[in-house]
C-alpha cells in the first residue's frame, strides 16, 4: 500500500496547457495485476455486499477466459499488458457534499479544463471524479427534491439496492466482451442516477473524470435510469494529464429508458494519447423511449466505443451521434450498435470523423432488424475528413434486415478539404492553420450544435488546438 | 506428395484429383501441391471475418465427388439445351468438365481463344505467367486450393495487343449426375488496347444437384478493355462458387457482371485490383433469391495506383426465406491518390421472412479520394406503386414490373443489348415462380 504524504499545490508541476500532474496522495492501491486477490481486495475496501463480490469474481473468470477480439480489431489491444496495471485505487476520502469541502488541488484542476465558476455553479450537478472514487458531489437541492437519486455507483448499490440491482448488468451483460467483464470484475465509481417518473431534469447532470495516477486504469460504472415519462441529460467529460506509459480506461455504461422516458447521455474524450479507452455503453428504450448518445472522441491512443440502443417497446428511438478525431499515433475506433426489438422503432446514426496526420479513425456499425416485427427505420451517415496525404479512414457498417416492411439507408462519404476552399479563405488574410480550422469546424459544425452550449465551445478550442500543427 | 485421406473423410475431402494425361511438369507440381494445400487449410469457421452471417459449410465438400465424364446422351441433352448468343465470336460448350464443342470461326487471326487443357500445352508461358496468381483475399484459399487440384476445363483467352473483338465468347459449363462437381477455370488477358467479351454459363442438366467451384482472372493490359458476365443459373438444390480476380493495367477498363439466379447457396467473391494509372473497374451484379436460397457476395476494390476508378452496383431482390450477404470492401492503398471509388448496394426485400444484410466497407489510406458507399434495404416504395397502380396496373402486375426495372436497370450496364434481353427473359421467368 502506497500513502504519499499530503502536499501543496505549490508540487503542481505546470509545463503547458493540458500537461500538468498532481501529487499523488493513495490511501488504497491494490498492487500492480490482476488476480482473484486484487478482486477481494477491492470489494475488502469497498465494503461491498456479498452479491457483489461473487458478481465480481464471476466476471473475472468471464475476462481471463475470453480471447482478444483481435480477429476484428486492431492488433494494438496486444499491447496491453494486464499486469502492469493497477486496479483499484482512491484517495480514501468520503464523496463531498458542498464546494467548500472540494480539495483546492482538484479544484485547480477544473480551471485548467477551462470551466470557471460561474459555469460551475450554474451547472447543477457537479459530480467530480477524483481517481476512483467521486471527490466532490454536489446536487442541487432543486434535483434532489424532485426525487432524483444523483450518488456514485457504489453508493447507489449500497443505498438503492432495490433499484440498482434489477438493472445493473442487465443492459450489458458481463460476458458481453472482454473489457465489459474486465469491468465488472473491478468497477469502482461513476455514477448511479434514478429518475421518478414524470420528473425532467432541467439541468444536465454532470460528472469529470480524471485518471491522475500512472498507469492507472480506470474501471467506471454508470447506471442511469429513467423511470416512465421522465427526462435526463448526462454529461460526461474526460481529459488526464500526460503520461509516459500507457493506461487503460475501461468503463460500462448502462441507461435504461422506461416507458416514454429520454436519455441524453453526452461524451466528451479527450483522455492523453497513451490511454486505451475501451469503453461498452449500451441503453434500452421501452415503449416510446429514447435513448441518444452524443459522442466526442478527441483523446486516447486507441478508443474502441460502439455506444448502442437495445429498443424494446414500440415506437422506442435511438440515435448515436458521433464525432472522431484522430491525429498521428491515434486509433478512434468508433461507432453505433442499433438493435431493433419491437415495431414501429426508429433509430439514426450520424458519424463524422476527422483523420489528421497519420491517425486513423474507424467507423464500425450494426445494424440488426429482425423477422416478425414491422415498420423499423435506420438510418445511418457517415462522413470522413482526411486532412493530410497519410491519414487513414475506415468504415464497416453491418446491416442485417428481415422482412418487407421496414428501411435502412446507409451511406459513407470520404474527403478531404477542398483546396479551393482553403486558398479562398487564406486570399481574405487566414493563415492556412486558421483556414483549416475554420473548414473543419465547418464539417462538423451541424453534429457541434447537438452538444450543450459549454460543450460546443470546448470542443471548437479542442479542434483549433489540434489543427495548428497539422498543415505546413 | 499428397498425403492419404483418412478412412473418415468421404467425396471432395477424399478422393485424389486425377491428372490431366497431357501437362506440362510446372503445373502438375502446382496442382499437387494445391492438393496438399487443401487437405492442411482448415475450412473457415465462424469467426472467420470473411464468413461473417454466411457459413462455408454450405458448401457440402463431403457430398460431392469430381463429375464423371458425360455419356453421348448427356452431351446431346446439353448441346440442345444450349441456345447462345446469335452474334458471338466463339463459343466452347463444356459437360461435367469435358469439352464437347468449341467453335471459334468467328476469332479474329492472331488471338488465342482455346479450352484450358489446350493451352496448358501450346500458351505454357502465358499461363506460367498468370494462372491463379491472385490471393485469395476473400476467404476460399481452401477452396482454391481444390480447384487448381481438380482443374481441367475452362477457356483461355490471349488477345494480342490492338486486336478488338466486338462480339463476345460465350461458355457454357453443364453438370449433371448427382452429387458431381465441376471445375471451370476462365483465364483471359488482353494486351495494350485490346478489347474482349466473355460470358461464362454454369448450368445444370436437368434439375439436379451439383456444385461449381469456379474461378475466373481476367488480366487487363495497359488501354485494354473487358467486359465479363458470370451467368449462375444451376439447379435449385445446387451450390455455387465463383472466385474472380481482376487485375487492371494502366487506363485499363473492365467491366465484371454476376448474374445469381441459381443454387441453394452461391457464394462471389470478386476481387479487383488497379494496379496502372488511370485504371476503371465496373462491378455488376444481380441476384433474384427465392424460397430458401442463399446468396453471399464478397468484393474487395483494391486500389493501389493513382487516379483510378472503381464503381460497385449490387441489387439483390429477396423472395420467401431468402437471405443475401452482401459484404464489400474499398481499400485505398497508401500513394494511389485521386482515387474514385464507390460502392452500392440495393436490397429490396418482397416478403416478411427474407432478410438481407449489408456489410459495406471503406479503408482509406491516400488523399484526395472520391469514395462513398450507400447500402438500402426495404420494401418496393409505397410511392412506385401507386403511380403504377393509378394507371390501372394490377397490384401483383406492378410490382413484376418494379423488380424487372429494378434488376434490369444493371444488367443493362452490361452494354450488349441480345444478353440483356435473355436475361430479362430469364429474371422474369423467375419472378413468375417467386409470385
Amino acid at each position: 500500500m502506497v500513502t504519499a504524504p499530503d502536499n501543496d499545490i505549490s508540487d503542481i508541476k505546470v509545463d503547458n496547457i493540458g500537461d500538468f500532474t498532481f501529487p499523488e496522495r493513495n490511501k488504497f492501491d491494490s498492487g500492480f495485476g490482476i488476480t482473484s486477490k486484487t478482486v477481494d481486495y477491492i470489494s475488502d475496501v469497498k465494503d461491498d455486499p456479498d452479491w457483489v463480490r461473487e458478481f465480481r469474481h464471476k466476471a473475472l473468470k468471464i475476462f481471463q477466459d475470453k480471447p482478444m477480439p483481435t480477429h476484428w480489431a486492431t492488433k494494438d489491444l496486444e499491447n496491453i499488458h494486464f499486469d502492469e496495471f493497477r486496479y483499484y485505487l482512491s484517495d480514501g476520502q468520503k464523496p463531498k457534499r458542498s464546494w467548500d469541502d472540494v480539495p483546492e488541488d482538484i479544484k485547480k484542476t477544473f480551471d485548467r479544463l477551462g470551466i470557471p465558476e460561474q459555469e460551475r455553479k450554474f451547472l447543477s450537478g457537479v459530480e467530480a471524479q477524483y481517481d476512483s472514487e467521486a471527490a466532490y458531489s454536489n446536487i442541487k437541492a432543486a434535483v434532489a427534491e424532485q426525487g432524483v437519486i444523483f450518488v456514485n455507483s457504489s453508493e447507489g448499490l449500497k443505498e438503492h439496492p432495490e433499484i440498482f440491482k434489477k438493472w445493473f448488468g442487465k443492459v450489458i451483460p458481463t460476458g458481453d466482451n472482454k473489457f465489459s467483464a474486465l469491468n465488472s470484475a473491478v468497477f469502482s465509481g461513476g455514477s448511479f442516477i434514478y429518475v421518478p417518473p414524470g420528473v425532467k431534469v432541467k439541468h444536465p447532470l454532470q460528472a469529470y473524470f480524471r485518471i491522475n495516477s500512472e498507469q492507472f486504469g480506470q474501471f467506471e460504472r454508470t447506471l442511469i435510469i429513467c423511470d416512465e415519462g421522465s427526462e435526463v441529460m448526462y454529461m460526461e467529460g474526460c481529459t488526464a494529464p500526460k503520461f509516459e506509459t500507457a493506461t487503460l480506461h475501461s468503463a460500462v455504461v448502462e441507461l435504461v429508458a422506461l416507458k416514454g422516458a429520454k436519455i441524453q447521455y453526452v461524451t466528451v474524450q479527450n483522455w492523453s494519447s497513451n490511454v486505451f479507452n475501451l469503453v461498452t455503453k449500451r441503453g434500452i428504450a421501452m415503449e416510446d423511449a429514447e435513448v441518444r448518445w452524443i459522442d466526442c472522441n478527441i483523446g486516447s491512443r486507441l478508443t474502441m466505443k460502439y455506444p448502442g440502443v437495445i429498443m424494446k417497446g414500440k415506437r422506442a428511438r435511438g440515435e448515436v451521434i458521433s464525432i472522431a478525431l484522430a491525429n498521428s499515433g491515434q486509433h478512434q475506433d468508433t461507432g453505433a450498435k442499433m438493435v431493433h426489438a419491437a415495431d414501429d422503432t426508429t433509430s439514426n446514426v450520424i458519424s463524422k470523423s476527422i483523420s489528421i496526420g497519420q491517425g486513423r479513425s474507424t467507423y464500425r456499425g450494426l445494424v440488426h432488424i429482425p423477422k416478425h416485427l414491422k415498420g423499423c427505420k435506420n438510418n445511418t451517415e457517415c462522413d470522413a475528413l482526411l486532412i493530410n496525404s497519410n491519414s487513414h479512414t475506415d468504415t464497416y457498417p453491418a446491416i442485417s434486415v428481415r422482412g418487407n416492411q421496414h428501411s435502412t439507408q446507409h451511406e459513407a462519404s470520404v474527403s478531404q478539404v477542398s483546396a479551393d476552399q482553403i486558398f479562398y479563405l487564406m486570399q481574405r488574410g487566414l493563415s492556412e492553420a486558421e483556414a483549416m480550422s475554420l473548414s473543419v469546424n465547418g464539417f462538423i459544425n451541424d453534429l457541434v450544435k447537438e452538444f450543450p452550449m459549454e460543450y460546443s465551445v470546448e470542443l471548437k478550442r479542442l479542434i483549433d488546438l489540434e489543427m495548428e500543427d497539422s498543415v505546413g | 506428395m499428397p498425403t492419404a485421406p483418412s478412412d473418415t473423410l468421404t467425396g471432395l475431402l477424399a478422393i485424389s484429383p486425377t491428372a490431366l494425361t497431357v501437362a506440362p511438369n510446372w503445373f502438375t507440381t502446382r496442382s499437387n501441391a494445391a492438393w496438399t494445400e487443401f487437405q492442411t487449410l482448415p475450412l473457415p469457421g465462424l469467426k472467420d471475418e470473411n464468413w461473417r452471417y454466411s457459413n462455408a459449410k454450405k458448401i457440402e465438400l463431403a457430398d460431392h465427388a469430381p463429375a464423371k465424364a458425360p455419356t453421348a446422351e448427356q452431351s446431346k441433352a446439353a448441346l440442345s439445351a444450349t441456345e447462345g448468343l446469335k452474334e458471338r465470336a466463339a463459343r466452347f460448350v463444356f459437360v461435367n468438365d469435358t469439352l464437347i464443342e468449341s467453335d471459334t470461326s468467328s476469332i479474329p487471326a492472331g488471338v488465342v481463344c482455346v479450352s484450358f487443357a489446350e493451352a496448358l500445352n501450346t500458351h505454357a508461358d502465358v499461363l506460367q505467367q498468370h494462372f491463379m496468381k491472385a490471393d485469395q483475399a476473400l476467404g476460399s484459399g481452401k477452396f482454391a486450393a481444390l480447384h487448381l487440384a481438380h482443374v481441367k476445363a475452362g477457356t483461355v483467352i490471349i488477345v494480342p495487343k490492338n486486336v478488338v473483338i466486338e462480339k463476345p465468347v460465350e461458355i457454357f459449363h453443364w453438370v449433371v449426375g448427382d452429387h458431381a462437381a465441376i471445375f471451370p477455370h476462365t483465364l483471359v488477358v488482353t494486351g495494350d488496347n485490346s478489347q474482349v467479351s466473355v460470358v461464362d454459363h454454369y448450368r445444370s442438366l436437368v434439375g439436379e444437384g451439383g456444385l461449381s467451384l469456379a474461378i475466373a482472372d481476367l488480366v487487363g493490359g495497359s488501354g485494354s478493355k473487358i467486359t465479363y458476365a458470370a451467368c449462375q443459373e444451376l439447379a435449385d438444390d445446387a451450390q455455387a462458387l465463383h472466385l474472380s480476380s481482376i487485375t487492371a493495367g494502366r487506363d485499363a477498363s473492365v467491366k465484371s457482371f454476376q448474374v445469381q439466379l441459381g443454387a441453394s447457396f452461391s457464394r462471389s467473391e470478386s476481387v479487383s485490383d488497379l494496379v496502372g494509372q488511370g485504371a476503371r473497374s465496373d462491378m455488376l451484379s444481380v441476384s433474384l433469391p427465392i424460397g430458401d436460397q442463399i446468396v453471399d457476395q464478397r468484393t474487395l476494390q483494391r486500389h493501389k495506383a493513382p487516379h483510378a476508378t472503381s464503381d460497385l452496383l449490387y441489387k439483390n431482390a429477396l423472395y420467401g426465406q431468402s437471405r443475401s450477404i452482401f459484404s464489400g470492401l474499398i481499400i485505398v492503398d497508401e500513394g494511389a491518390h485521386y482515387t474514385d471509388a464507390y460502392q452500392t448496394c440495393r436490397n429490396l426485400l418482397n416478403s416478411n421472412e427474407a432478410e438481407a444484410t449489408s456489410l459495406p466497407g471503406l479503408e482509406i489510406n491516400a488523399d484526395q479520394v472520391k469514395c462513398s458507399h450507400g447500402a438500402t434495404s426495404g420494401p418496393i416504395s409505397d410511392e412506385e406503386l401507386f403511380y403504377l397502380k393509378a394507371r390501372g396496373i394490377s397490384d401483383s402486375e406492378s410490382r413484376k414490373l418494379i423488380i424487372e426495372g429494378f434488376l434490369a436497370g444493371v444488367v443493362e450496364r452490361f452494354g450488349n443489348s441480345e444478353l440483356l434481353d435473355s436475361l430479362v427473359a430469364r429474371i422474369n421467368e423467375k419472378l413468375e415462380r417467386a409470385v
